[in-house]
């Protein structure tokens, strides 16, 4: 057997895997879809309490956030860009700059919600049970959307780490970077949903 | 990796876009601070609608990639209007 030359295939189909992580999107765009649809439908119902609601968030701590999420999901493709490259150096830098951005938006959400909480507003609080019905509903939908996104980043960082460490060890090179493609779609996909989130949350006029 | 998997997208690329991306979030904030009554949900949606069809195009490389995939995300957009026009329909006529 000595004379031979051992040739391993690896059997792997990258479009087959960038589709499946499409078809997932999917499923995650109808699902933060379907929240959109009820918030459209009670802002409808009550534009004053949304309105009103709307002026309790601050829209500066919203437009950092936006800032710095657009920021990240640019360090992310720019990731892409330097592996394809084959620049390992600079793609880790910049899986560790969106990982940062990311955290950072977590600690202004979590200043953000800290406060609301400290007023005891938060769901099922004793002050939510007596708010009006619109603004209740505002409240609602506000900490239910933003939570979900929120819990959207923290997978997303998780995920973004196991592609740092994998870009690290070398297993994801420049000549297969499907993983760290997936994880950079996962997370611009957490980019668009804030884009509709923030005028529809903080800007209500 | 076929012709859309090698596609290359250049940093000066992508830092355009987001300079674009931050001009339309700052437009969207002003533009939300006057009231035009109805106009602004419509302009803000605008807004956002424009720059999530940037994030898609530019940085998810949905520009490269094939006809199927940009077929298939353009149907699950038209598919979520379509579920909030029939919705608004039924709640504007009961």
């Amino acid at each position: 057997m000595s004379e031979h030359t051992t040739h391993i295939e690896e059997h792997r189909d990258d479009e087959a895997s960038k589709l499946g992580m499409w078809l997932f999107i999917f499923t995650e765009l109808l699902l933060f879809g379907g929240l959109f649809l009820v918030y459209s439908i009670y802002r409808a119902q009550y534009p004053t309490n949304f309105h009103e609601g709307s002026l309790e968030l601050s829209v500066t701590i919203g437009a950092i956030n936006t800032i710095v999420l657009l920021f990240s999901s640019m360090t992310i493709a720019m990731a892409l860009t330097a592996m394809q490259k084959d620049n390992k150096k600079l793609a880790l830098r910049m899986i560790a700059i969106t990982l940062v951005m990311a955290l950072i938006f977590l600690i202004n959400k979590y200043f953000e919600w800290g406060a609301k909480i400290h007023h005891g507003l938060y769901p099922g609080s004793d002050l939510m049970a007596l708010l009006e019905r619109g603004h209740l509903l505002y409240f609602s939908l506000y900490f239910f959307m933003t939570g979900l996104h929120a819990l959207h980043i923290i997978v997303g960082m998780i995920l973004l780490i196991v592609v740092y460490f994998k870009v690290k060890n070398g297993s994801i090179h420049h000549k297969k970077y499907v993983l760290l493609e997936n994880g950079a779609l996962y997370w611009h996909l957490v980019d668009l949903i804030w884009i509709f989130l923030f005028p529809l949350m903080y800007l209500i006029t | 990796m076929s012709n859309n998997g090698s596609h290359i997208t250049e940093y000066k690329v992508l830092a355009r876009v987001l300079l674009v991306l931050m001009f339309f979030t700052f437009l969207t904030i002003s533009v939300t601070s006057y009231n035009l009554a109805s106009f602004t949900v419509t302009i803000a949606l605008l807004i956002a609608g424009f720059k999530g069809f940037m994030v898609l195009t530019y940085f998810m490389h949905l520009k490269y990639e094939s006809l199927l995939l940009r077929l298939l995300v353009s149907m699950i957009f038209l598919l979520f209007a379509a579920i909030v026009l029939i919705t608004f329909i039924d709640y504007s006529y009961r």
